[in-house]
């Protein structure tokens, strides 16, 4: 098990480097100045001559990844040009806020998703299984930038039943903060709900097939004791590894959701840093988001023997 | 094969029907797109104007169509992009194999897990948010799949008999690549263009709804979707009709892609 766990952490090393290589590059790949890049409006002649020191920009490229790197596993994102503030505390309170939203979403989805596609699998060809597999590519089809929309003009201006847009955190008013992210949970809880019931059905239907799952039959058990003892529980694993990638993918791309609703998350960040070519603060939003992508990945997989032991005696 | 069949016609027709009015938006709208009219600004679904006008007296249906010809132009040119450029590095990969396919596979990997999304936002900064931005930064960010998938069927195709049979013949590398090995592994891609075009069409309209996609007046699904916001109680019609057109063509196109992997992949038969 510690050589599984250990193999799995030093696979997500050369990952994470590669990836900030290429956030790195990224921005070195912007004509101009990096230093003027970085500082903006706000840059003097001092201020240019003592960032670009910093940055060690009269050395060569493998040693500006060096310093940068090296200031990055410190804490030290570099500064916005927009707010002044330090990078990395203004992206880690996007973080929560866009995480919370994000969270409470998948976890809801999975907990409806995953069991409708088990029976939709079970129930292969039935009317019950028809309709959950219509409804699940209907949703999977919706954008959530739509699909929010909707919801803001169904339930906040048509039924006024929730507020429109905006958000409250929840130290200050938690029933307030509640109630605006019902629309945001909502829309990304349907969306995933799609993407969740198709994965689902289609690793119970592989498990379904296999012959033990006959043997299971024929040795005249219950299909109540199949289908928990033998089926389900096997057909987790690949659907547990898709919850990972949309937690993961959905950081990425909250970006819209958080503009329909208004919300000032992580995503919205981002967006808001490259309109306003805060070129520090895009490359802080890029590695961190990539490096929670990773995380949660790697958390997934860690976690992954829980449903699956073969995985740790391979 | 009940099923399969109704995945055909159900997306091929939705499918067909979009890319018709792609097709003709390109060549003929029943207004000008562009056309600004303030007399007629935000008029309702009615017999002069199908689907309305928007805030400037645009008609959406014009709109809609000119729209429906930028997305599938920019998704395909996408597509073609991350095609070509994920063969290349999937074929090179794959048949050179030892270090060259370790290390182009280990950059491969790192930007696979990215969120694709998230490398073009990324790619965006640097290409600029137009048309061209769009293709080069959503052609990037999709092309490591492409190499994967064409990586796996030519690592698998290069020991079969007669790529052996063709390098025996003294034929060139070269040659051995583009003559045999190259055309099969037009299966596979096909099944990965289908689902991509989707992919990059869903996220084109989210950078183009996000601001960073094709500039205004232009319009864009993405982007008339986003104008709608403000008029949103006033103008419903006018966040109705894009989002309903997306949508469409993403279940039109996920109907298809289910088909055909079903077609190919026959123990998978209604598993999706």
């Amino acid at each position: 098990m510690l050589h599984f766990v250990f193999k799995r952490v030093a696979m997500a090393v050369p990952t994470l480097l590669i990836m900030a290589v290429t956030v790195f590059v990224l921005i070195r790949l912007i004509p101009g100045d990096p230093a003027a890049l970085m500082l903006g409006d706000l840059a003097t002649p001092a201020s240019l001559a003592d960032l670009r020191e910093r940055l060690g920009l009269d050395q060569s490229l493998p040693v500006q990844f060096g310093i940068w790197f090296g200031n990055v596993l410190r804490g030290d994102f570099g500064i916005s040009i927009t707010s002044s503030q330090p990078v990395l505390p203004l992206v880690l309170d996007r973080f929560w806020i866009s995480a919370r939203v994000v969270l409470i979403a998948v976890l809801l989805a999975s907990l409806f998703a995953v069991p409708a596609g088990m029976v939709a699998a079970w129930r292969q060809n039935s009317s019950t299984d028809l309709f959950l597999v219509g409804l699940a590519t209907l949703l999977y089809s919706i954008p959530t930038f739509w699909l929010g929309l909707l919801l803001l003009l169904f339930l906040g201006l048509q039924l006024n039943w929730l507020p429109v847009v905006g958000y409250v955190s929840f130290s200050e008013d938690p029933g307030a903060a509640l109630l605006y992210i019902v629309m945001p949970v909502m829309t990304l809880f349907l969306h995933e709900m799609g993407v969740l019931i198709r994965m689902s059905r289609a690793s119970t239907l592989e498990v379904l097939r296999l012959d033990y799952i006959t043997h299971a039959r024929a040795k005249g058990l219950s299909e109540s004791a199949v289908l928990w003892r033998h089926a389900f529980k096997n057909a987790f694993g690949p659907t547990w590894t898709l919850i990972g990638l949309v937690l993961g993918n959905l950081l990425g791309g909250i970006a819209v959701v958080e503009t329909v609703f208004t919300i000032p998350g992580l995503g919205r960040l981002l967006v808001d840093a490259i309109f306003a070519r805060d070129y520090p603060v895009i490359q802080g939003c890029l590695l961190f988001i990539a490096f929670v992508y990773v995380a949660v990945n790697l958390v997934v997989d860690l976690l992954y023997p829980v449903f699956d032991p073969r995985v740790t005696a391979e | 094969m009940k099923r399969l069949s109704l995945n055909v016609v159900l997306g091929g027709a939705i499918v067909g029907i979009v890319v018709a009015g792609a097709v003709l938006g390109a060549v003929w709208t029943p207004y000008d797109p562009l056309k600004i009219n303030f007399v007629g600004r935000l008029a309702p679904p009615g017999a002069a104007h199908w689907f309305g006008t928007d805030e400037f007296g645009r008609d959406v249906l014009s709109r809609l169509m000119a729209a429906a010809a930028t997305s599938m132009l920019i998704s395909l040119s996408t597509v073609a992009a991350a095609g070509l450029l994920g063969t290349a590095v999937g074929l090179v990969s794959g048949y050179a194999r030892g270090w060259t396919d370790r290390i182009l596979m280990a950059f491969n990997d790192a930007l696979l897990a990215f969120p694709a999304i998230l490398l073009a936002l990324g790619l965006l900064t640097v290409a600029g948010a137009n048309s061209t931005g769009i293709i080069v930064a959503l052609g990037l960010a999709y092309t490591p799949s492409v190499a994967r998938i064409v990586r796996g069927t030519v690592l698998s195709l290069r020991e079969r008999e007669f790529v052996e049979a063709s390098r025996v013949m003294g034929n060139s590398e070269l040659y051995t690549v583009l003559r045999h090995i190259l055309p099969n592994c037009v299966g596979p891609m096909t099944v990965l263009a289908t689902s991509m075009f989707g992919w990059v069409l869903l996220a084109e309209s989210a950078l183009s709804f996000l601001g960073l996609g094709v500039p205004p007046p232009a319009p864009t699904w993405g982007n008339m979707l986003a104008a709608s916001r403000p008029f949103i109680a006033q103008a419903v019609w006018l966040a109705i009709f894009p989002g309903l057109c997306i949508s469409l063509t993403l279940l039109g196109i996920n109907l298809l892609g289910d088909a055909l992997r079903d077609r190919l992949d026959p123990r998978m038969r209604g598993a999706s």
